[in-house]
């Protein structure tokens, strides 16, 4: 099946390298001929990110984004608008947490560590879909898209205050879709099944969890970028245009099973 | 052990952008080599890929110079 998205541009927050759960959705907006925007946070990344821009097809532009900036999103998104023009969605694939708080015991926690990692994992998308709504930068009929994960519903091992953050990132999901709603615009979540991202890797035991999704998911195995990819692409199309606040599951149907 | 350094030492070219002269077995890869954290974790992938291999936390912890990381893929 194609699907296509010319004449459409989306912006990408969150690509970190080649792994990332956001370059498989870039990947999978440009296969279908969508201009993208991506940010990123940090020199460090910035260069993986404008290296791997260059090798799409279809134009890209690349920002410095500081979501923990209010400022920053605010001067970001107005040059998107001045230099690229409206988009029609955004993908938020943005999340962080001190190593030392995933892994060992979640009443550990500090107030600082519980801040930082809701500060950046869960405010991030509602200090975005405010600022798109100030720059008028998303007309109505656009997309917003965050990534979650089970840990957020159920206990995961290690996952601690990350799964707490997704679970405020799963309500702002709710409230936003309601909020923004009246203008037309959606607001949805993927949680992926766990891959082998950057990110992932800095969670405390994380082979075990891919053991444990090839054992017990209903697929028995886990999922690919093109797989979240296909979904991104399915929920920044008009083929979702009913769907707001909603969370798929694309986790090889693991989220089903209680005891396998 | 000779096979296993080159394919090292090409990963972490590509990865450090360091030149292949500098990547030799004593050399760390924080101090001598610039990596930072990302870049070790992200090091540590691409090895698991190149060998097909998995390695723990706690031997990741462990990796300091290119010497460790060939010594323990050979190990395997």
């Amino acid at each position: 099946m194609s699907l296509s998205l010319e004449g459409h541009t989306y912006v990408v927050m969150g690509v970190a390298n080649k792994r990332s759960i956001a370059w498989g959705i870039s990947r999978s907006l440009a296969d279908a001929g969508a201009t993208l925007v991506f940010t990123y946070a940090g020199e460090r990344l910035g260069k993986n990110v404008r290296e791997l821009a260059d090798t799409l097809e279809t134009d890209t532009y690349v920002y410095p984004c500081d979501i923990t900036s209010d400022e920053e999103i605010q001067s970001t998104f107005s040059q998107i608008k001045e230099e690229v023009g409206t988009i029609d969605g955004l993908a938020h694939c943005i999340a962080f947490a001190k190593t030392e708080d995933l892994e060992g015991s979640f009443v550990e926690t500090s107030r600082e560590g519980f801040q930082l990692a809701h500060d950046i994992s869960a405010y991030s998308l509602t200090a975005v879909a405010h600022a798109l709504k100030q720059n008028e930068l998303m007309p109505e009929g656009g997309s917003i898209l965050t990534m979650t994960y089970l840990g957020g519903e159920r206990v995961v091992q290690n996952y601690n205050v990350m799964g707490v953050a997704k679970a405020a990132l799963d309500a702002s999901v709710r409230y936003l879709a309601n909020d923004l709603g009246e203008s037309n615009i959606r607001v949805n979540a993927i949680s992926a099944g766990p891959m082998r991202t950057l990110s992932a890797k800095g969670i405390s035991g994380f082979n075990t969890v891919l053991k444990e999704m090839e054992e017990k998911s209903p697929l028995k195995r886990t999922v690919t970028q093109e797989e979240i990819g296909g979904t991104a692409l399915f929920l920044m199309s008009d083929l979702s245009k009913g769907m707001t606040g909603e969370i798929l599951h694309v986790d090889g149907g693991y989220h089903i099973i209680g005891m396998g | 052990m000779a096979e296993t350094l080159e394919r090292v030492q090409k990963i972490v070219v590509d990865r450090l952008g360091v030149d292949e002269s500098e990547v030799k077995m004593e050399a760390t890869f924080k101090d001598d080599l610039g990596a930072d954290s990302l870049d070790v974790v992200e090091l540590v992938m691409e090895l698991e890929d190149e060998f097909d291999l998995e390695i723990s936390d706690e031997e990741a912890e462990k990796i300091s110079t290119v010497a460790d990381v060939v010594n323990y893929i050979d190990s395997q």
